[in-house]
Parts: structure tokens; sequence; C-alpha cells
């Protein structure tokens, strides 16, 4: 469990010496949260106060928050460990003594601890500035709010871990990780809250773990569900979580013996 | 980088004439694109991913606008014409000048020392040498649905609106590239800014496909007078629909596409050069 901890803590710090990339990161996602915001809350004018359950102001909580966590949650992803097969290093990871997922999830969570900050409270500053935001006043869904986020980030990147994992199998990855972040984008509820879209598409996005992965965590925080409602949509999320997590220690198990690591 | 082949066929040509730039052009983007194509299975799933990626920036706009009767003053066939236009426009773009939005990765790795001992504008070799096939399938996309726009949406046609349509996507397209070409220039300055870059080329995307009308009054103002993005496609679809435009936007801007996309164009090549001057190595 120790060597996890460190593997945390280094990553923590290794992310923490791109301060530059972090304000560039903070300031995109202010630009894009004023864009989405004034297009959410144009077209919910016209509707006349709200649409698929958001009024405006909720809407536009739902669009900061929703840029806030973007950075944290990894909704942007790695192409680390795939990089590390083209190369070979892979060789070095897996002869090391720590488990080969447990060890990369825990350089996640350490990035997604620093990222928190920096990049995650410029935009909901703006937010609060330009449009406004409705938070919860009671400690709950802050409390929840803050497991389904580790859910999340956690979700995140089984996700994108499991696409890496398929460089043991296909020479290029390129195709399925530009696959896997547009439907992943959509599904999230990233560009628009899911209960927007029409009701065979909202099935479709309810049926996959992609919600999960963003509209969860920011739908609690914003304290939109009740608490027992809350306590379900973490239990999906969890589900889920065992889900990925099964498929990417099979996928693990069954690539590392198909893996020819090429060179020396 | 050339295949057997590629050489050959240079060597056809009349073996004292000089070899010109557009020679070694044609022979560079050739051999770029054969060996695109070596591969089919990961080509053909690419392009699939880059269909795929214009579909869901489709149906972003959907999610929205099937909810209401008019987004931003438009109807749906309406809001298609501006996603339509705007697809098109950054889908050339992205073709062309894509690859500078990475430009930190060349500067770091030294691929651009290895580009500037070359005999060829360094331009030049990054429109060519990674001119990805695959884009094409976003555009593919977006004149499926430019089409579809002008199918639908009612338009009385006179000469100048077919002009204007006409220009717009080429206007629109090197208003993009100039955005890329800023994008890649302002890194040689902040290499890590490569996501400060991504809030006027991926921003500018978002924004110009989408009603102009809908946005804050502050946004229409940057995004139509500082980084011209209504003006790739919403500010010619209001003249060619024939309606008025919000505050920020009026309609006469319209047929300002062409000139920002001269003035804008012109300001990031001098931003470019001055890059190019003030870049010494990166210890290669």
């Amino acid at each position: 469990m120790r060597a996890y901890w460190e593997l945390a803590k280094s990553s923590f710090r290794r992310h923490s010496t791109y301060r530059t990339a972090a304000v560039a990161g903070a300031f995109t996602n202010s630009v894009f949260g004023l864009i989405r915001a004034s297009l959410l809350l144009s077209a919910i004018t016209t509707a006349g106060g709200a649409i698929g359950g958001y009024s405006a102001m909720e809407a536009a909580t739902y669009v900061w928050l929703g840029q806030a966590l973007l950075a944290p949650l990894g909704l942007f992803g790695t192409a680390e460990l795939a990089n590390r097969v083209k190369s070979g290093d892979i060789a070095v990871d897996l002869s090391r003594s720590v488990n080969l997922t447990a060890s990369y999830w825990a350089q996640d969570l350490g990035r997604a601890a620093f990222d928190v900050l920096p990049r995650g409270l410029p935009p909901l500053i703006v937010g609060a500035l330009v449009t406004g935001l409705s938070m919860p006043g009671s400690p709950g869904p802050y409390v929840l709010g803050f497991v389904s986020i580790l859910a999340a980030v956690s979700l995140n990147f089984l996700g994108f871990f499991a696409i890496n994992l398929l460089s043991f199998w296909v020479l290029e990855i390129r195709g399925f990780w530009m696959l896997y972040m547009v439907v992943m984008n959509l599904l999230s509820g990233f560009l628009v809250p899911v209960t927007w879209f029409p009701g065979w598409l909202l099935d479709l996005a309810r049926a996959t773990p992609f919600p999960s992965m963003l509209q969860t965590p920011v739908d609690i925080l914003a304290g939109r569900t009740d608490g027992g409602e809350s306590l379900a949509m973490v239990g999906i999320q969890l589900l889920w979580l065992a889900v990925l997590l099964i498929i990417v220690q099979m996928m693990v198990r069954f690539g590392s013996r198909r893996l020819v690591v090429q060179g020396g | 980088m050339a295949s057997p082949r590629a050489l050959r066929s240079g060597a056809g040509r009349d073996p004292h004439a000089p070899v010109t730039n557009l020679v070694l052009l044609k022979l560079l983007v050739s051999a770029r694109l054969r060996s695109q194509l070596a591969y089919r299975g990961s080509f053909l799933s690419d392009v699939a991913g880059q269909i795929l990626l214009g579909l869901t920036e489709f149906v972003e706009l959907y999610a929205i606008v099937h909810n209401v009767s008019s987004f931003g003053g438009m109807t749906f066939a309406q809001t298609l014409l501006v996603f339509g236009l705007a697809s098109v426009a950054f889908a050339l773009g992205d073709l062309l000048l894509g690859e500078t939005d990475s430009m930190s990765e060349t500067i770091r790795s030294g691929k651009l020392e290895v580009l500037l001992v070359r005999p060829l504008p360094v331009l030049l070799q990054l429109a060519t040498s990674d001119f990805q096939l695959r884009r094409v399938g976003r555009l593919i996309f977006a004149l499926a649905a430019l089409a579809a726009a002008l199918l639908f949406a009612d338009i009385a046609w006179d000469p100048a609106k077919v002009v204007l349509a006409l220009i717009t996507p080429l206007a629109g397209a090197a208003i993009f590239c100039a955005l890329f070409l800023g994008a890649g220039a302002m890194q040689f300055w902040i290499l890590d800014g490569r996501q400060f870059a991504n809030a006027f080329t991926y921003g500018g995307r978002y924004v110009a496909s989408m009603p102009g009308a809908a946005l804050f009054f502050p946004i229409q103002i940057f995004f139509t007078f500082v980084i011209p993005a209504t003006l790739v496609a919403y500010a010619p679809s209001l003249v060619i629909l024939g309606l008025d435009g919000p505050a920020g936007i009026p309609a006469w801007t319209g047929w300002l596409g062409l000139p920002a996309a001269v003035v804008l164009s012109g300001l990031m090549l001098l931003l470019w050069r001055a890059a190019i001057k003030k870049y010494t190595g990166a210890g290669g």
C-alpha cells in the first residue's frame, strides 16, 4: 500500500511542476465555460424557464462545475501506457513488484488531486462572477460529491486504461482512442446534460458508464438530487467501477501473455 | 519518407531541370498519402472516427435545438447552415494546418530542427509532412451537413448570395488556418501554453458552428471583432438567409469574412516569421 501512496505523491509533485500548463488549461476551460453557459442559457430563455429539468441557474451551475471538474476527473486521458508499449518500456513496468493497474491508478489519483485547485477553481470563480452559481447549503451533497468525484476519476482512469491496453494487441490505438473520446464526450453529459437528449439517446447514454464519469458527480455536487437518489447514483458508479475493473484486469492478464516486447 | 516508387517517378523527369519547391512538394505529399493508405484497416477506422466526430458535433447542436422552436433566432435548418459552413471551413483548415496545434511537441522533440535544415519553407513542410488524409472524414461529414442545410433552409438566392456562399467556406478555412498558425507561433514563446491556443482554435470552431445571437454580448464582440469566429459561418448565414443579427454581430458583418481572413492571415504569418526567427534550438 505504501508504494502506491508514494507513487500518488510523486505524481502530484510531477504535475505541480507544469504550472504554465495548469494556468493555460484553467483559462481555456473558463472561455469554453462562457461559450457553453451562454448557449444553454439562451436556449432555456427561449424555452421559457427550463429544459430537461434544468432552470437557467441550474444549467449555468452545471456548465461551470463541469468545466471545473473536467481536468481533475481526467476526461482528456493520457496515452502514457500505450507509448510505453511502443517504446518497450512496458517490460520494465511489468517486471516491477507492484500491480500494473494499481500503480497507474495511484498516479492518476495523484494527478487529479493536484488538478483540483489550479484547474478547478478559476472556472468556478469566473462562473460565480458572470452567471452566479446555485450551490447547496447543507454538507451532505459535498460529502457524497467527494465520494462521487473519486469514483468518477477512477472510472475515467479505467476507461482510458482499457483503451491503452488495446496496444497489447494492436500497433496503433489512435482510431480506438478517437472513437472512445468522441462517444464519451457526448454520452458523459459533458457537452449538454444527458437529460436534454432526445429519448432514444438518453436511454442509450444511461445504458453506458459514461454519465457516471461526469454528469453524476456534477449533479450530486450541485445538490440536484436528494440524499437517497444521490446514494443510488453513487451505487451505479461503484457498479460500473467493478465492471470496468474486471475488464481491465482480464485485459492485463491475457494481454501481457500476448505482448511481444521488441528490442531490448 | 519517400517510397522507392516516389523516387523513381521523381527520376523520370528531365534530370538536368532544377528541383523546384513545387516538385519537392508534390513528391512529399504523394509519398505521405501513399504511406497513409498503406495500412488500409487503420486508415479506414481513422476516417470513420473523424466522421463520427463530426456526427457528435452535430448531435451536440441537435441536443439543444430539438428542445426549442428557435435557437438564437434561427430554425433548425438555419442553424444547420451555420453548422455546415463552419464545419467545412474548420475541416479544411484542420487538414492544412491542424498540425501546428502541437508545435510544442515538434519543438521539444527536436523535429523542428530537422525541418529547418531542409531547403523548403517550414510552413510548407508542416502542411505537407503531416497531411493527414484521415481528416478528410471530417470534411465528408461537413459537406453532407452543408448539403442538407442548403436543401432544407428556405433561401431566396440572388447572385450576391451565391458569391457569398462560395467564398464563405474558403474565407472560413483561411481564418482557421490563420488561427492554427497563430496557435503554433504562440507556442515558441509559451512552450506549455498549447491549451491557451485551444481557447481560440477549438473555442473558435465551437463558436463558429453555433448561432452567434445565442452568445453573451461581450462574447459576441470578442469572437467577431478580435477572433473573427462568427464571421466564418454565422454572419454570412445571416446575409444568405436574410436575417437580422444581434447587437454584437450586425448583418453587414456577413461580408467581412474574406477581409478578416486576409488581415488575420497576414498578421499571423508575421507572427510566425517572428517565432521562427526567435527560435534558438532545442539543444539537438
